[in-house]
């Protein structure tokens, strides 16, 4: 059988400001446990919660970059459920009346189609803190679970879309685009591993062409485009089993391993809470005019779409290579930083998603952690651009500058050795030694009539070249002359 | 000196014919006598009141004296004292001590007042007796000297009591449905609850964050007023309190009351409203009339429907309001949890007494999937008509008066078990918080030698007229000045 796979997505976005969303605590990642708790975080009996202003100039601006209406009156809610981690026993967050009304995000695909997804609505709410199961125990060896309340309070958005999606690629697509506004807007460090975007995906299958929607299962906290991209694979391919057993699909919310490929249920909808949502009795409604809004359309800085265009127009970049590029505001920065010192900005597109892309995946590194600038990247194609490094050399110069070794290109270039030799007297009269060494070889060369034949024969004698010229003479001039003095 | 307001050692103080350390110890010594019989106070500060006292001294000393520079009073035990132990009159909170003031405390430091200690309370202020305080029940000092232990009411029991027995001069009170004005009417003294969002609630623990409102129970309108300036105003840790000017409330007392339209709500006076009650409260509007003011009947159509509206919004806050009670952080802690199910469920039911866990059950009902459009919407619906209620009446009279209470102090345990009649001990006063409007109730009489109160409802932000409306009443009256044997 044939299925049509649905796929709607919640993400919540940790909101970059200074305090949290109801205190004045700092909200900086990675302090000792529970430093970053005041009264009102440790919900200590008396204390109140106090809005912090720039959550909802963030909201704002995430609402006018998603195309969406913002609430005039939005409302802040009590969601009701007892765990350690949610100090005053509820979560507040809006449910009714959340501040961004639907909205929407154009993504692109690979096969260079674009498709609309449609968010539903984007509230504020706080996050709670963290439960650290297995690192404790009491005298007796008991385990115990250690609670960390720094997180508790740190404003989020959370982001909901209509089921828009139609498998794992436009997912990652959206999650990527989302990810690329909101830093772009400077509203969340986007820093996935540490928790600041987190997705859950809803998904269900229905038989082609059908209309009616199959039962859905949510797999809750992907903290990653790779596993968010596997869990779906995994789920669709769950889903479709049973499915085609002749089973039916539990409405439920899961949680995927990805270091294992695995799910397991968490909760089904009969053990779901009863939230018991009411409005929050300590909060006023949060009125926004449009003064507010006026100011906040005025902050937006430039989004993914409109940098892409200026990347076509400005760089003539490709489509694919703008939107790549665009879509990530501290990569497009780094760009253009690039291009800009480096006056090619083809070229200086092509290494900064070749060669410096590659390396900080490798390492596991985000634009911000690279140890080289997007200037440095730009002195470097500066240097390839007029000739006076091989790609070869420049591969040991970003090495060079990736290490550390020298933060100056021509530096490096001087301490390497790397400089080509372009002089074509020079570069003549090794070639023409060489080739007075090879005399079987050109002999093959000039009787061979197959020019892709022809064309290997030169690679063979480039080895030779490179070392007569100690690795310095210009490849693309050696192979000019070879040919000319071949054919000739 | 014990039977002094507040205004009075004010002036004594300030004249130097008494220093604030003197009138605190003599304060403390009458207080930890008398108190063995009222059961008032959960805590006495003895060493911090002395300290405070000193402190008084010295800059009143050095000229930087206020009003309240020096005089004792005490808070009710809801306000969070720093290092101090802020139970709330639970064993929830029996060894909770705040590393914070209440703003309402900080601002009564920063006056200078001398705290002697926190009073009684019902537990989590849900209570009309002041009988289900952790603490044991606080006695009415009416009615002692005939062998009678009567309630003193609640939720703000022992503040109440401590004023009408002097044992101190003023205290701070909160009011949910009824909590200030009706302890008021049952011990003979004035309690004042001011306009929702007039007085912070930062720092003072929460029952019912939409109704709950700190304010002032004292020997006369002088005093409460010379109490509100010092607890109202804006608080940017409160985001429910409002960004209004303060006056100074003790500055129009004196105006005359001529011309002034008074409104008997007839919903109030109607049915089974008992006679002598009746007689009391039409007796003191009387002595209005002598003052110049007129009198006229209006209607609070949707009067009737404040106690069940009431009863199902209080416990729905309520119930999410303590929560945050789960043994986790502070305050009580189960023995020996199994696990974390058994550390809520235990903590939970041996920490909070009978009439708290109703209201969490109640709440949580009415919040519950498939009760909530029938319970709390309904509630909120009620609610705003009640709301217009007021505001319809407050077109043709400046204040509205009532009796405070239907009938005068009950006898302990008379009706600590059969809520529904408890409840309807604030059939007069619930009303008035679901509208967020200010209100009092002054000393206006006694049936069978117990007190009863006038309560007198003003318009939003109108505290300073309700004080001059209760003080010109206490200018032609004693009824507030006479004391329990």
């Amino acid at each position: 059988m044939q299925w049509d796979i649905v796929i709607g997505l919640e993400i919540h976005v940790q909101l970059a400001t200074r305090t949290k969303i109801f205190s004045g605590s700092s909200t900086a990642y990675g302090a000792e446990p529970n430093t970053q708790a005041n009264a009102v975080d440790l919900a200590m009996p008396g204390t109140l919660p106090v809005p912090n202003e720039q959550a909802f100039r963030y909201a704002v601006m995430f609402g006018l970059a998603v195309n969406a209406e913002i609430e005039r009156r939005s409302v802040f809610e009590r969601k009701n459920y007892f765990y350690p981690d949610l100090p005053k026993g509820y979560q507040t967050t809006q449910l009714e009346r959340p501040i961004v009304g639907p909205g929407y995000v154009d993504i692109d695909l690979a096969n260079g189609k674009s498709k609309r997804v449609r968010i539903h609505h984007a509230h504020l709410e706080e996050d709670a803190g963290k439960s650290l199961h297995d690192s404790f125990y009491d005298e007796l060896g008991h385990g115990m679970t250690g609670i960390d309340l720094n997180r508790a309070g740190t404003p989020l958005i959370e982001v909901v879309t209509e089921p828009d999606m139609t498998n794992a690629e436009e997912a990652v697509a959206f999650a990527k685009k989302l990810h690329g506004i909101v830093t772009s807007l400077g509203i969340c460090d986007g820093d996935m591993s540490q928790g600041s975007m987190r997705f859950d995906v809803n998904i269900s299958l229905k038989p082609k062409g059908s209309e009616t929607l199959g039962t859905r299962t949510e797999t809750k906290n992907l903290n990653s485009f790779r596993f968010m991209e596997q869990a779906i694979a995994h789920e669709v391919e769950r889903q479709m089993d049973i499915l085609e057993d002749g089973g039916t699909i539990v409405q439920e919310t899961r949680l995927y391993n990805g270091d294992r490929d695995e799910s397991r249920s968490m909760r089904t909808k009969e053990e779901a809470n009863d939230y018991r949502y009411f409005p929050c009795p300590d909060l006023l409604p949060v009125e926004i005019d449009d003064a507010f809004i006026d100011e906040a359309r005025n902050s937006l800085p430039e989004l993914p779409d409109a940098r892409k265009a200026r990347f076509m127009e400005q760089y003539s970049l490709n489509d694919y290579d703008a939107g790549l590029l665009a879509g990530d505001s501290r990569l497009a920065a780094f760009f253009e930083a690039a291009a800009e010192r480096g006056k090619d900005a083809k070229l200086a597109a092509n290494w900064v998603q070749g060669e410096f892309s590659a390396r900080l995946n490798a390492e596991e590194k985000s634009v911000d952690d690279s140890p080289i600038s997007g200037a440095q990247l730009g002195d470097l194609v500066v240097r390839i651009a007029d000739n006076t490094i091989s790609s070869a050399g420049a591969k040991k110069v970003f090495e060079a500058l990736w290490a550390g070794e020298n933060d100056n290109v021509d530096a490096i270039i001087d301490a390497k050795g790397l400089k080509q030799v372009s002089d074509t007297g020079e570069l003549e009269k090794m070639v023409d030694e060489v080739l007075a060494s090879m005399p079987d070889q050109v002999a093959q060369y000039q009787q061979e009539s197959d020019p892709k034949k022809q064309k290997k024969m030169l690679g063979g004698l480039m080895g030779p070249l490179m070392k007569a010229s100690k690795g310095q003479g210009n490849p693309k001039l050696f192979n000019e002359i070879l040919v000319r003095k071949l054919g000739g | 000196m014990h039977n002094k307001s507040v205004a009075e050692l004010s002036r004594e103080l300030e004249s130097g014919k008494i220093s604030s350390v003197e009138l605190t110890r003599e304060y403390l010594g009458r207080l930890k006598k008398e108190d063995e019989q009222l059961n008032s106070f959960i805590s006495i500060t003895e060493e911090q009141a002395l300290a405070d006292a000193h402190a008084a001294d010295e800059q009143r000393a050095a000229g930087k004296a206020t009003p309240w520079t020096g005089v004792p009073f005490a808070h009710k035990d809801i306000f969070c004292t720093n290092g101090v132990a802020t139970t709330c009159g639970s064993k929830m909170l029996a060894n909770f001590v705040p590393p914070y003031d209440a703003t309402v405390t900080e601002n009564f430091r920063q006056a200078g007042a001398v705290c002697l200690g926190k009073t009684n309370m019902d537990e989590f202020a849900m209570g009309s007796s002041t009988e289900s305080s952790y603490f044991g029940a606080t006695t009415n000092p009416w009615g002692l000297s005939r062998g009678e232990k009567r309630v003193p009411g609640g939720s703000s029991g022992g503040s109440a009591a401590a004023v009408a027995a002097r044992l101190v001069p003023a205290a701070t009170a909160t009011d949910t449905g009824g909590s200030i004005r009706q302890p008021a009417a049952l011990c003979g003294v004035t309690g004042l609850k001011p306009t929702y969002g007039r007085v912070s609630r930062y720092g003072m623990i929460a029952f019912a964050s939409s109704l709950d409102q700190g304010g002032a129970l004292a020997r006369s309108a002088e005093d409460a007023a010379l109490m509100l300036n010092v607890m109202a105003g804006f608080d940017p840790k409160d985001s429910t309190s409002l960004e209004r000017e303060v006056p100074d409330y003790t500055a129009t007392l004196n105006e005359p009351l001529k011309g002034l339209r008074i409104g008997l709500p007839k919903e109030y006076f109607a049915g089974n409203l008992d006679s002598a009650m009746e007689q009391q409260v039409r007796s003191a509007i009387r002595e209005y009339e002598k003052l110049g003011a007129t009198v006229k009947e209006v209607s609070l159509p949707h009067a009737n429907l404040a106690i069940a509206a009431y009863y199902v919004i209080a416990p729905a806050e309520a119930s999410a309001n303590l929560s945050r009670f789960d043994g986790a952080r502070y305050g009580y802690r189960c023995d020996d949890p199994k696990d974390l199910m058994d550390m809520y469920t235990r903590t939970r039911a041996e920490g909070f007494g009978a009439e708290v866990k109703r209201r969490i059950l109640v709440g949580t009902y009415a919040l519950s999937a498939g009760y909530f459009d029938a319970y709390y919407l309904k509630a909120q619906k009620v609610r705003r008509l009640i709301q217009q209620d007021f505001i319809d009446a407050f077109k043709e009279v400046d204040v509205l008066m009532s009796p405070t209470t239907p009938s005068p102090a009950f006898v302990q345990g008379e009706k600590s078990n059969d809520p529904v009649t408890m409840y309807l001990e604030d059939v007069f006063t619930v009303a008035i918080n679901l509208a967020g409007i200010p209100a009092m109730s002054v000393p206006a009489g006694f049936i069978d030698g117990l007190p009863v109160g006038l309560q007198i409802i003003g318009d939003y932000f109108s505290e300073a007229r309700l004080l001059n409306a209760a003080h010109q009443f206490q200018q032609v009256t004693d009824w507030h000045q006479r004391e329990p044997q």
